[in-house]
């Protein structure tokens, strides 16, 4: 039987370094199946984070060869084995143990956004048209990926002044929803500082989910804002009106 | 030894944070009561996540006659009438509103071409009655819930195990448990307890079910001295993976033959017609379980083990509107385009009918101040369950767990801990670290997977099932001396160690109730007691701890009124 030569990162906050294990190769096998013969057979602590092993909850996310990826939907056969695998945990956020990384700042985040608000005097009727783009941003299962390769976050660490693609993603559903009456163009600009944003795109291309995170999320948001917040027109109906300027 | 630990104190403590747990929570929060969930996992990962064709109710946006008779009248008939007859009662009159709120908390379903929520059709229902979102409906429901929870300000505590009920007397405590991140033991203080735990698919080797699926809150609540009612009807799906190794087992949903996905032997014959000619694929899943499974067994199977379905019958852009998950899943996993050619499927251990025994107003157990939901309670479903009814159940369910939980911690004062459990509780865990020599977890583990799949399985007899009792008890003895290895910082190893324990309870407890039924109803099937026994029709199987050991009785279901008769005497 074939087999594959590991280098999985073990350590802790205090520091770490890879460990080589050498793992036999099934039909078919991924790289979650490979973590998984080694907690049983050679290192039966290593910390690993997983849950349904089919892409559907976004638990198992690490970097494999470099590339952030969830594990559960890595093929082993599309990797080159004449060179070791490498598995690392997720570089944007603070590690606990191996490849299980302290992903609670996204939480925190979470907490921040007004949930769904309908509109007084909603008629709870709308059609598929009116829903198709917001499924798309209902897709995400908070692997966090975009967030590890946002270089906002992973880079130049802006936790305090950046909510990251999966938060725009989830703002975007909560605007576009077809009877959400809440503004959150205010917390976008202020809270979650999506002008750090300089779309390059890293996000949409690591989402197992394919969500044109860039391009029907953030993107249609900016331009909101820009509507909000800069639109001269709409400046000058508001002073007229006396009403504050942008939306709360 | 003195213990160390953190103490969290809330009126209602909630295990598990799936639908019915975040259901609870948001209905124990809004009736005052200050709340804790605990969590396994991440919150959001939980195995709601997974359900993919729909949420059962008889809302009748599609097909008009529907009502909540028809689905009671489904719901037995697919249970075998051994279901709680209010449960399934409350069950069919509420989730039409279940469903509603979800939309009014921000989910959003699939759309009728009048502008209301779409509904699909599913193995043994009358109607087209399933609300979904294409096929990825659990995680809509998983995160609007969530949301809704957050908002209201649940306390969340992510990644902790809970591995012992505190008892004050013969009511509930509280709760001891471990924090996975760094292995710190925390003690719950609580009036009441909602066990929303989920099920125990991680007893056998195929499986759709993730890791956390150890029968937790089942056998939290065995060893705390509550009843477990049904534990033969272990569900075994009809469609999982079967190829390649490494997917085995993985869940393909039902929506596939509910979008009119057909299933064929390897000679092409759409063997469905020998087993169910008037509900063909759309039969209850114990049929179309036992058909696949016969198919192979008499050597019609696959190339891989297992039978054909297909969907590429259907236009590839509607397949990929109506399945994107399962069309992601087969090409990324199996390199098989499911609009082009059929999937190999195989039965996989899915769902526990059986559980905890508990009250169908309240769903309050055998404890006072203990609840239970969702998959972890027992009553609704009877012999097998409906697809879509799970769902359904969470939230209506769920709801019905939070509700009682806040009005039993109202009235009740606060219970004292006992230093004496919380110090049994935490030696316990800390024994596997101690011991110099025993085995891995990990190897006594696929042991059990083992043993319940070949001898507890599909298909069962009494001298599989008495071997499995003996082999069992040998576990049993071979858990009592694991080892792990490391420190208590996320150890997995460590983890499962525990979990074993959990795992070998219900097996053992799954194992004397099917030895103990002797008949084949739903899904529990016996080759030495092929059919229906009327007898055994009016009676559940209980399970409760006497001492060390334990005691299995049998119980007479209670007794329908007139008018529920009238209902499933009528044809369809």
């Amino acid at each position: 039987m074939a087999e594959a030569l590991f280098e999985v990162f073990r350590g802790d906050r205090d520091g770490g370094k890879p460990a080589q294990y050498r793992v036999p190769i099934a039909p078919g096998m991924v790289v979650l199946d490979a973590l998984h013969y080694i907690q049983a057979h050679q290192a039966p602590d290593l910390a690993v984070r997983w849950n349904c092993k089919a892409g559907k909850c976004g638990s198992c996310s690490a970097e494999v060869n470099g590339r952030p990826r969830l594990t559960c939907k890595t093929r082993m056969d599309a990797l080159p084995l004449d060179q070791p695998v490498t598995v690392s945990p997720m570089k944007a956020f603070p590690i606990i143990k191996d490849l299980v990384t302290d992903v609670s700042w996204n939480y925190r985040v979470n907490k921040t956004i007004p949930p769904f608000e309908p509109r007084p005097g909603t008629q709870w009727k709308f059609y598929q048209e009116d829903v198709d783009r917001v499924q798309e941003f209902r897709k995400c299962i908070e692997c966090f990926l975009c967030q590890n390769v946002c270089h906002v976050l992973r880079e130049h660490k802006q936790m305090e002044q950046f909510g990251g693609p999966r938060f725009f993603v989830r703002v975007a559903a909560l605007e576009m929803h077809p009877l959400d009456g809440k503004s959150r163009a205010r917390l976008l600009k202020d809270q979650l500082g999506i002008g750090l944003c300089n779309i390059t795109k890293c996000c949409t291309e690591v989402c197992p989910e394919e969500i044109h995170i860039t391009d029907n999320a953030i993107i249609p948001l900016k331009e909101r804002l820009v509507d909000e917040f800069y639109d001269p027109v709409l400046m000058l109906v508001r002073k007229i009106r006396g009403v504050k300027q942008g939306p709360s | 030894m003195t213990t160390e630990y953190e103490t969290h104190e809330h009126d209602v403590l909630i295990i598990g944070a799936g639908g019915a747990g975040l259901r609870a929570a948001i209905e124990a929060l809004a009736q005052g009561a200050r709340v804790g969930v605990v969590c396994k996992s991440l919150l959001g990962k939980a195995h709601t996540v997974m359900a993919e064709g729909g949420i059962a109710a008889a809302m009748a946006n599609v097909d008009a006659a529907d009502n909540w008779r028809t689905h009671f009248r489904d719901t037995m008939r697919g249970g075998k009438l051994l279901n709680n007859w209010r449960m399934a009662q409350l069950h069919a009159q509420e989730a039409p509103d279940r469903v509603r709120e979800l939309e009014q908390w921000g989910a959003l379903f699939d759309r009728t071409a009048d502008g209301k929520i779409l509904q699909r059709p599913f193995g043994g229902h009358t109607f087209r009655r399933l609300c979904h979102v294409g096929d990825r409906t659990g995680l809509e429901m998983i995160r609007t819930l969530q949301d809704r929870g957050v908002q209201m300000g649940i306390d969340v505590y992510m990644e902790c195990t809970i591995s012992r009920l505190l008892m004050d007397g013969d009511r509930i405590a509280g709760a001891f448990g471990y924090w996975r991140e760094q292995g710190r033991f925390v003690v719950f203080r609580a009036k009441s307890v909602v066990l929303a735990t989920g099920g125990i698919g991680k007893a056998w080797s195929i499986t759709s079910n993730s890791w956390e699926y150890t029968g937790d809150g089942m056998a939290l609540a065995y060893d705390a001295g509550a009843e477990l009612l049904d534990m033969e009807f272990v569900q075994f799906h009809p469609t999982g993976m079967v190829w390649p190794p490494g997917v085995k087992g993985i869940l393909v949903t039902e929506a596939v033959r509910g979008e009119g996905g057909t299933l064929r032997n390897k000679s092409g014959e759409r063997f469905m017609e020998r087993y169910d000619p008037k509900k063909m694929e759309l039969s209850t899943r114990d049929v179309v379980a036992r058909a696949i499974y016969t198919e192979v067994r008499e050597g019609r199977g696959t190339e891989h083990g297992g039978a054909y379905l297909d969907i590429s019958h259907k236009p590839a852009e509607y397949v990929k509107k109506k399945l994107p998950s399962m069309y992601h899943q087969f090409l990324e996993l199996a390199d098989v385009d499911i609009t082009k050619g059929p999937m190999e499927v195989g039965p996989t251990c899915h769902y526990m009918m059986g559980g905890i025994r508990v009250d169908a107003e309240t769903a309050q157990a055998s404890i006072p101040g203990l609840f239970a939901a969702g998959e972890a309670a027992a009553g609704l479903h009877g012999a097998n369950r409906l697809g879509g009814n799970s769902l359904s159940d969470l939230v209506v369910f769920g709801r019905r767990a939070g509700l009682a939980a806040a009005e039993h911690a109202k009235k009740t004062q606060a219970p004292s801990l006992d230093s004496g459990q919380i110090e049994e509780a935490a030696r316990e865990m800390l024994a596997p670290f101690e011991r110099g020599d025993g085995e891995s977890p990990y190897v006594i583990h696929s042991a059990l997977q083992e043993t319940m799949h070949s001898l507890v399985g599909i298909f069962r007899n009494e001298g599989d099932l008495s071997r499995a009792l003996s082999e069992l008890e040998k576990l049993k003895e071979r858990a009592k001396r694991v080892r792990v290895e490391g420190s208590r910082l996320f150890n997995p190893g460590w983890h499962l160690a525990r979990d074993l324990k959990s795992m070998l309870t219900v097996s053992e407890a799954v194992t004397r109730s099917a030895l103990a039924r002797q008949e084949s109803r739903g899904a529990h099937s016996r080759i030495d007691y092929p059919g229906l026994d009327a007898a055994w029709g009016k009676k559940n199987n209980v399970i409760v701890r006497a001492g060390d050991a334990m005691a299995l009785q049998q119980s007479p279901l209670p007794e329908m009124p007139g008018e529920l008769k009238q209902i499933l005497a009528e044809e369809t």
